[in-house]
């Protein structure tokens, strides 16, 4: 079991751990002061009968040190976030030469459309996978998501990317993944009973796999 | 309690012949209707619990049989073993219940209306009739979604959010009429609160008694205060778009459904624009009455009061610019990732405020670690831990792996558990002698204190954990996925922890329920506080005082240096003091 | 006194006739075959690498079952049952036992069953694993239940109605179809493409054959003591 997050598996994952890392100190440093600082107060100030509090109605300087400080760390948070936020989510961030592969999310299963040897989306010899995603390495991908019935969410631990899918609309996520290997996909977003269930495989192969798989797929075999 | 001048308190205020029934069930009275919402959001509070405690059931033992689960019909548990469905009815209600009829009514239908009036020196409040009603809508409101537990095909299944489309329809969700009864139940207790919200701001700003001005307000007071502006505003918009989804169920409209050109996520951005404001009714009202019990537990006037007030204010308006952080990964534009981030980064700075200040309110002060006391410094080392996990979450791309997972869940239950409850838990200890004029046994108090601060910690910390991992939200079996499987001896852990999290809550109870007939009378003013409702007889009197009291100074004059006593209530009236020039608002 | 014996005499007649209706045993037959013409269509296979508790139970990769030609050029899965003919009013008491839908190998057996209004269906999940079934009536109340372990559940059907859909929605391709009638009178195509309708009191029935695919068709039939032979053909298309 890990204590920490999963393998990084996409180009964008080492950014947002990173990302995650900064707040977890900035964060931390916050915790402890606070919480030192409780512990401390308590054993220090405890009470003794016929003594009293310090009269003091605050400290004007103090809450301008402490709201600075918060509020310049938040906006600098703000901003290195947007940063990163733009680079991966935002409206001009889907890579041109982007593989596309559509992702139908219905009911308790994903329904994967390769686009095939074209290259394109919505032709003739695309074809449809229930419940695998299969990927080449080192190449970007975007995935067009639809969705069936209700919302329901493409999650990828290992790439870091979540997207929900939404009836009524189509959605553009895209991501380069990084290390081969079989993982898995849930879905993140409760859509009913089978909510739970909801899961694919995603196969990230070497350029020669991915090749050879798609071949195969492309002559209408069962993998 | 020697030296002080003031007379005895007022014994009788109005002359009282009124039956039974309109003293004890329909009470005008604030401070009854108060207590009636205690006795009956303390119940929700202890269903939540239990569903609560079948959730985790499942999660710590998938797919075994919950003792005790005979007793549950074959359509939710047969054999005793959960359904899918069934367990996500106990995430959408017991997500519903501590909500809407547990946390929302203890910390306004409670204290609100006890505290406002007293806490201002008044009668009542302004519509005494009109906060009548506001209680029985709210209980209408639980028996409706009480009874949707027991109705054929079980109650709503589509989380507390209740997205559409999946709450619109029941052929993809298997839900039936219960779906339909979390609506109408909604609409019932947005009334509650508008109606009680109505009384509290009219109540605040008319019915002062001389000399309370605005900043001579309890932060209690205060924080009712802004809490009603948000409950008046944000709840209308909640019980339209659940009038727009009960007419999507039963009526065939199309609002939700994109096939006939309806929007899925108009149903987000109504629910969250309401939701975010709730949660800030759901927080404001404990940091208000922490402010109040920390002032008097440290003996010390509060640090920076005006910087409180001002972060109160500021939390209130802020609230309404950030909902969109619950909708990063919906599908909505991407620029308002950006916008959100921005705004829902900003108020963290306010929350930050408040924590320095109750620390300042500590720092040098003469500490009475009583159990009001006790919770309130919980609340704020647990809020603390909830507002900073926050931050992770307002940043959109670290919400991006995050978001509906454990690392949520957890935050959720360090705000609303971790802050909210510890402050009712402090709360309800402080007033409870003047609510029913005995003392909760104080050694228990602790007790219950340290064990539920114990395992409070012990399941919802790993929670954190679990996020990271990619653990997502409402799932029936994690055993499921692969990936899932390795945490599953920690899934275990959070459930056993839970276990003794709720049993420990029976101590609570026990106190709470024994202490009503058997406690030790309370003394007048047994925390030697400031607040003008202790200058009264405990219990205070139906009307309150025969003549409204005239205050002097503001709430927190403790170890004040002109008088001996290290508390200085604000109606105690000294040789140095004059008189304010009028009541603060004319005609009072 | 000649009023008197006619009416004897009808008592006694509709007496005999719910008495034939009781005991499916007497009465006359309809006896058939559907016939099936043109190219068979090829029928997809079913990838259930996913769900590999199903995948375990097919040593060949099974295939849809929408469209089943038998060996012998007839159709199978086709639900034939008398659609008209019966006294107006005219029920049966639901039999005592249970019909049985079972979940296994990720398919439901029998993928197109009858079943009288107020009779159990018992559907069974032999595979232990995640199945739901949504039923889509229009006539008879909708529902969606799951069965997450091996277990089985009752459900009963009040209304007439041909056919309501049933499906998993964890397994795509897992469909079935359930007839409900207010009498016995139906019978199932199987890998012999015959059907066999016993019982019948002597009368002119409307007998239909539905098919998931191909739709339906009509024949009447005027039934006596003996069996009567009706044979229906579906065209490829």
């Amino acid at each position: 079991m890990s204590w920490w997050l999963p393998l990084q598996g996409s180009t964008f994952a080492p950014q947002i751990d990173g990302l995650f890392l900064a707040i977890l100190i900035i964060t931390g440093v916050a915790f402890v002061i606070v919480e030192t600082g409780l512990i401390w107060f308590v054993f220090k100030y405890r009470g003794r009968p016929g003594r009293k509090g310090h009269y003091t109605h605050g400290n004007a300087k103090a809450e301008v040190v402490w709201t600075a400080i918060p509020a310049v760390t938040v906006v600098a948070l703000g901003l290195v976030s947007n940063h990163y936020w733009k680079e991966i989510k935002g409206r001009d961030s889907i890579p041109a030469d982007a593989y596309p592969i559509g992702i139908h999310a219905k009911q308790f299963e994903w329904q994967v459309t390769y686009p095939g040897p074209d290259g394109q989306l919505g032709t003739a010899d695309d074809f449809t996978v229930r419940n695998q995603l299969h990927v080449p390495v080192g190449r970007n991908i975007v995935v067009v998501l639809t969705s069936e019935d209700v919302i329901h969410s493409f999650w990828v631990p290992v790439l870091r990317l979540k997207q929900d899918a939404v009836p009524g609309l189509t959605i553009r996520a895209w991501f380069q993944a990084t290390v081969p290997g079989q993982y898995e996909l849930g879905c993140a977003e409760l859509c009913g009973m089978g909510h739970y269930r909801m899961r694919a495989r995603v196969f990230v192969h070497t350029a020669a796999e991915y090749d050879a798989w798609a071949h195969q797929q492309a002559q209408g075999g069962a993998s | 309690m020697s030296g002080i001048a003031a007379a005895a308190p007022a014994v009788h205020a109005h002359h009282d012949d009124r039956s039974f029934i309109r003293k004890y069930i329909f009470s005008t009275d604030h401070k009854i209707i108060g207590i009636q919402f205690l006795f009956v959001s303390l119940f929700f509070l202890f269903l939540g619990g239990l569903l609560a405690m079948q959730i985790r059931w499942q999660l710590g033992y998938p797919g075994r049989p919950m003792p005790g689960g005979g007793i549950l019909p074959e359509t939710m548990a047969p054999g005793g073993v959960i359904l899918p469905e069934y367990y996500i009815q106990l995430v959408t209600m017991h997500g519903t219940f501590m909500v809407f009829f547990a946390i929302m009514p203890l910390l306004v239908g409670v204290f609100a209306n006890y505290l406002i009036p007293l806490k201002i020196g008044a009668h009542d409040m302004a519509f005494p009739r009109i906060n009548m009603w506001s209680f029985w809508s709210a209980f209408a409101g639980g028996l409706v979604m009480f009874a949707s537990l027991f109705v054929p095909e079980g109650a709503a299944r589509a989380g507390w959010t209740m997205y559409a489309p999946l709450s619109a329809r029941h052929d993809l969700s298997g839900a039936g009429v219960g779906q339909e009864l979390w609506s109408i139940s909604i609409v019932l207790l947005g009334l509650s609160s508008i109606l009680g919200s109505l009384n509290y701001i009219t109540t605040i700003i008319n019915n002062r008694t001389p000399g309370m001005t605005w900043f001579r307000l309890p932060l209690s007071v205060w924080a009712l205060f802004i809490t009603a502006i948000l409950g008046l505003l944000a709840l209308p918009v909640l019980s339209g778009a659940a009038i727009m989804l009960l007419f999507e169920q039963i009526l065939g409209t199309h609002f939700f459904d994109p096939a006939a050109g309806g929007q899925v996520l108009l149903w987000q951005h109504l629910f969250w624009f309401f939701g975010h404001p709730e949660v800030y009714i759901l927080i404001l009202p404990g940091m208000g009455m922490v402010s109040d019990i920390v002032a008097n537990g440290s003996r010390k006037p509060i640090f920076g009061y005006h910087s409180m007030v001002f972060a109160l204010v500021g939390i209130g308006f802020l609230g309404w610019i950030v909902w969109g952080h619950h909708m990063f990964m919906s599908g909505m534009n991407p620029t308002l990732g950006s916008t959100f981030m921005v705004t829902t980064m900003v108020i963290a700075v306010p929350s930050a405020i408040k924590v320095f200040n109750w620390m300042g309110t500590m720092w040098r002060g003469n500490l009475r670690f009583h159990v009001p006391m006790l919770n309130a410094i919980g609340f704020v080392a647990m809020f603390v831990i909830g507002g900073l996990s926050g931050v992770f979450m307002a940043a959109t791309p670290v919400d991006m792996p995050i978001h509906d997972t454990y690392f949520i869940v957890a935050h959720i239950h360090y705000v609303l558990f971790g802050g909210s409850l510890f402050a009712l838990f402090g709360a309800i200890t402080f007033w409870y002698p003047n609510m029913f004029g005995r003392m909760m046994n104080e050694r228990w108090g602790k007790i219950h204190f340290w064990l539920t601060l114990l395992f409070f910690n012990l399941t919802f910390f790993p929670m954190h954990i679990l996020g990271m991992g990619g653990h997502m939200r409402r799932i029936y079996d994690p055993t499921q996925y692969d990936f899932l499987k390795p945490y599953q001896p920690m899934n275990t852990f959070i459930t056993l922890s839970a276990f003794a999290l709720f049993a420990s809550q029976l101590i609570f109870a026990l106190n709470f329920l024994l202490s009503l007939k058997w406690g030790k009378k309370a003394p007048l003013n047994p925390w030697e506080d400031n607040g003008l409702e202790w200058t009264l007889a405990t219990p205070p009197p139906h009307g309150n005082w025969d003549r409204p009291p005239t205050v002097y100074r503001g709430p927190y004059e403790y170890s004040a240096p002109q008088v001996a006593e290290d508390y200085l209530p604000q109606s105690r009236k000294l040789p140095t003091d004059r008189e304010p020039a009028a009541a603060p608002v004319a005609g009072h | 006194m000649r009023a008197f014996g006619m009416l004897a005499v009808v008592v006694v007649g509709l007496a005999g006739l719910a008495a034939a209706g009781r005991s499916p045993q007497a009465g006359g037959s309809v006896t058939g075959k559907v016939r099936f013409t043109g190219a068979k269509p090829v029928m997809a296979k079913i990838d259930m690498s996913d769900e590999s508790v199903c995948k375990a139970k097919y040593p060949a990769t099974p295939t849809e079952e929408s469209v089943v030609v038998n060996p012998n050029g007839t159709l199978a899965n086709v639900f034939v049952y008398v659609k008209a003919g019966l006294p107006a009013g005219y029920t049966a008491a639901a039999p005592a036992g249970d019909v049985v839908l079972d979940q296994n190998g990720c398919r439901y057996h029998p993928h197109v069953l009858g079943i009288q209004t107020g009779q159990k269906l018992a559907i069974k999940n032999s595979d232990g694993i995640l199945h739901n079934i949504k039923a889509v009536g229009k006539a008879n109340r909708p529902f969606n239940v799951s069965q997450p372990t091996s277990m089985t559940t009752e459900r009963v059907f009040s209304a007439p109605e041909v056919m309501v859909p049933l499906e998993c929605n964890v397994h795509g391709w897992m469909h079935a179809y359930l007839g409900v009638l207010p009498h016995g009178f139906f019978a199932v195509t199987g890998a012999d493409g015959s059907f066999s309708i016993k019982g019948l009191p002597p009368g002119t029935y409307t007998i239909e054959a539905w098919h998931e695919k191909y739709g339906t068709q009509v024949a009447t039939v005027t039934v006596t003591a003996g069996a009567k032979t009706q044979d229906f053909t579906f065209t490829a298309r």
